[in-house]
């Protein structure tokens, strides 16, 4: 039995990194896994992960979930579920590469599906919302299955150990995309498992993060109470709810997102009420109404989402951040090592201020080419 | 005759004995990449590197000259005790941390937190100079030393972050601006540089002058303001009542 946040503690940082390209050029995966090398030490080997959007054209209007199993018990009790829900197009284990660095591991199986329609009029839920509502579904009822990754034309992989290696183990390099993401564990409070590993995703949305949010308790309280359920032990996965649960539900935007979660001081609120009592009152709205969601603590986190992706630090800036750019090219990484290890000659490289967001979308060339 | 390291693929840990066990006064460190502590162990060195170092460059520094031909990452010269740090590029967040002696010069910006509880002692007072900007929480903590802001190119704004001088109670900041920083804390007190203490800052623009090719009489004549923990003001009374 694992234990939950709060009842373990690990004596022992964290490292993030991600690119893309806006004009949608295809980018292997490998990049992404030789960027993430540069920072190994702020990684202690409990976790390493990946996520990729693009990744499967040739699928790219079914989700794609990526699951792990404890037991093969659990494989058919999913797929019976999985069955009696969706239409499953294709399915298979994901390659892995046998290697020392990465072992116990569980069993690792990708589903292409696509919901079934009377399933949906039935629930009278939107599509997404159905999806969404059977992932937590297995992920909370069914004992040793965990949905890591549930997107369309995207995925998420991850394991314990150190990201590179974890990154061999995917074989990463037979995948191309638009934008990856990637971290690398060192975790302080919780469990290093296969199911805490980063990115925590839900639907397309995928969250790396360094830091460790103190509010995370009153964040769970809240953001539970619109049917998510935190079930993967550890904190990081709380964002990726709060993420889904305002900009696709609440349809706010990743700018309001940021002022949140982020959310300006009062008194830089209150500075602002002379210049701009517009934003002020805007500010304000959403401190009081929100106030449940505001993320305290360190973090710096790379949400990815299909067509973009949105680098944030902390208000007080308590974890490194830099995002730099080359042609159409933006990447966003803990340190510039990471950065300058797959592009040498990068330029405007800068470190954003606490809680101010960098969102980076697709060209409307790279839409049309990958979405 | 300089020791010449090539540091591609190299461990830090690797690099830093080459560093710390050469025979050569003179090092060389050639396409330095995230290498964490660079200079950390040694002593009476003269370090050159090209290539990005990693975090903690100079970390507990002892009497090593070290010049970054590129921008430095974070926590630089943490802790440490004599020696100087020069960055001829821009320098991650918590530049100086804990510092206790010796000297920063970065030519370009400084990220958040820079000079964080910098201390002094007697006749060890270490200084930063940043030729640019820097982020928020500038000189948070302070309890000794010097940190000059330039703010070269920036003559139209603030050079500083907000929340400038949030615990200091010791040292001074010095800012070449028009512009006062807002917000200060009322613990700490914001007045015009006087020409004593311009005076008291002219070897260090100077070399920071003559490390980046800048005119420091020029630098000098601009305004300056002086930040110092506000004695009329101690910090009292912030928990509890005592």
């Amino acid at each position: 039995m694992l234990l939950k946040e709060g009842e373990i503690r690990i004596p022992s940082g964290c490292a993030i990194s991600g690119f893309i390209s806006r004009d949608g050029h295809k980018l292997n995966g490998s990049d992404v896994v030789k960027s993430i090398s540069y920072m190994h030490d702020r990684s202690n080997g409990l976790g390493g992960g990946f996520a990729g959007y693009g990744i499967y054209p040739e699928y790219k209007d079914l989700y794609a979930f990526h699951v792990f199993y404890n037991s093969n018990t659990a494989r058919e009790q999913t797929e019976r579920f999985l069955d009696r829900h969706f239409d499953v197009v294709n399915l298979s284990r994901i390659p892995t590469k046998k290697i020392p660095a990465i072992i116990n591991e569980p069993l690792i199986w990708r589903y292409f599906v696509n919901p079934l329609p009377t399933k949906i009029a039935s629930s009278q839920l939107d599509e997404k919302e159905f999806v969404a509502q059977c992932v937590i579904r297995i992920n909370n009822d069914i004992d040793g299955a965990y949905v890591f990754s549930s997107g369309k034309n995207m995925g998420v992989f991850k394991a314990v150990g150190f990201p590179e290696d974890v990154g061999e183990f995917y074989r990463l390099e037979e995948y191309e995309g638009y934008a990856w993401t990637a971290h690398g564990r060192y975790p302080t409070n919780t469990p290093g498992w296969w199911g805490g590993a980063h990115p925590f995703s839900l639907l397309d949305y995928t969250i790396v993060h360094n830091g460790e949010i103190s509010s995370y308790d009153a964040n769970r309280r809240f953001i539970e109470m619109f049917g998510y359920k935190c079930t993967l032990l550890t904190d990081t996965e709380v964002i990726t709810y709060i993420f889904d649960y305002l900009n696709r539900k609440q349809n706010l935007s990743l700018e309001d997102i940021a002022s949140v979660i982020a959310a300006p001081f009062w008194s830089e609120i209150d500075a602002m009420e002379k210049t701009d009592p517009e934003k002020a009152a805007k500010l304000k709205y959403f401190r009081n109404a929100l106030s449940s969601l505001l993320i305290t603590g360190p973090f710096s986190i790379i949400l990815g989402y299909t067509g973009g992706l949105m680098a944030l630090n902390d208000r007080l800036k308590l974890r490194s951040m830099v995002v730099a750019e080359k042609g159409d090219m933006v990447y966003i990484a803990s340190e510039e090592c990471a950065i300058r290890a797959i592009c040498p000659d990068v330029d405007n490289i800068r470190s954003p201020r606490g809680g101010e967001p960098v969102i980076v979308n697709l060209s409307e060339e790279g839409k049309r080419k990958c979405l | 005759m300089a020791t010449k390291i090539n540091a591609t693929g190299m461990h830090y840990k690797d690099l830093n004995h080459l560093v710390s066990s050469a025979k050569d006064k003179d090092i060389i460190i050639e396409n330095a990449l995230g290498h964490r502590y660079i200079g950390s162990s040694a002593a009476d060195k003269n370090i050159e590197i090209h290539g990005i170092p990693g975090n903690a460059l100079g970390a507990y520094l002892n009497d090593c000259r070290i010049n970054v031909f590129a921008n430095a990452q974070d926590a630089t010269g943490d802790t440490m005790n004599s020696g100087e740090i020069i960055i001829h590029g821009n320098c991650g967040d918590a530049a100086g941390y804990g510092m206790r002696d010796g000297k920063i010069l970065i030519k370009g910006s400084a990220g958040y937190r820079a000079g964080i509880h910098m201390k002094e002692y007697q006749s060890h007072i270490p200084m930063i100079v940043i030729g640019e900007k820097v982020g928020d929480f500038l000189g948070e903590y302070q309890a000794g030393g010097r940190i000059i802001v330039l703010g070269i190119g920036h003559e139209d704004e603030c050079p500083v972050g907000s929340f400038c001088g949030t615990g200091m109670h010791g040292g001074a900041i010095y800012i070449r601006t028009e512009h006062a920083p807002k917000g200060l804390p009322v613990q700490v007190k914001c007045t015009d540089a006087s020409p004593e203490d311009i005076e008291a800052i002219r070897p260090d623009v100077e070399e920071f002058a003559a490390s980046f090719g800048y005119n420091a009489d020029e630098l000098l004549k601009s305004h300056f303001f002086k930040l110092v923990p506000n004695t009329a003001n101690p910090y009292k009374q912030l928990y509890v009542n005592n």
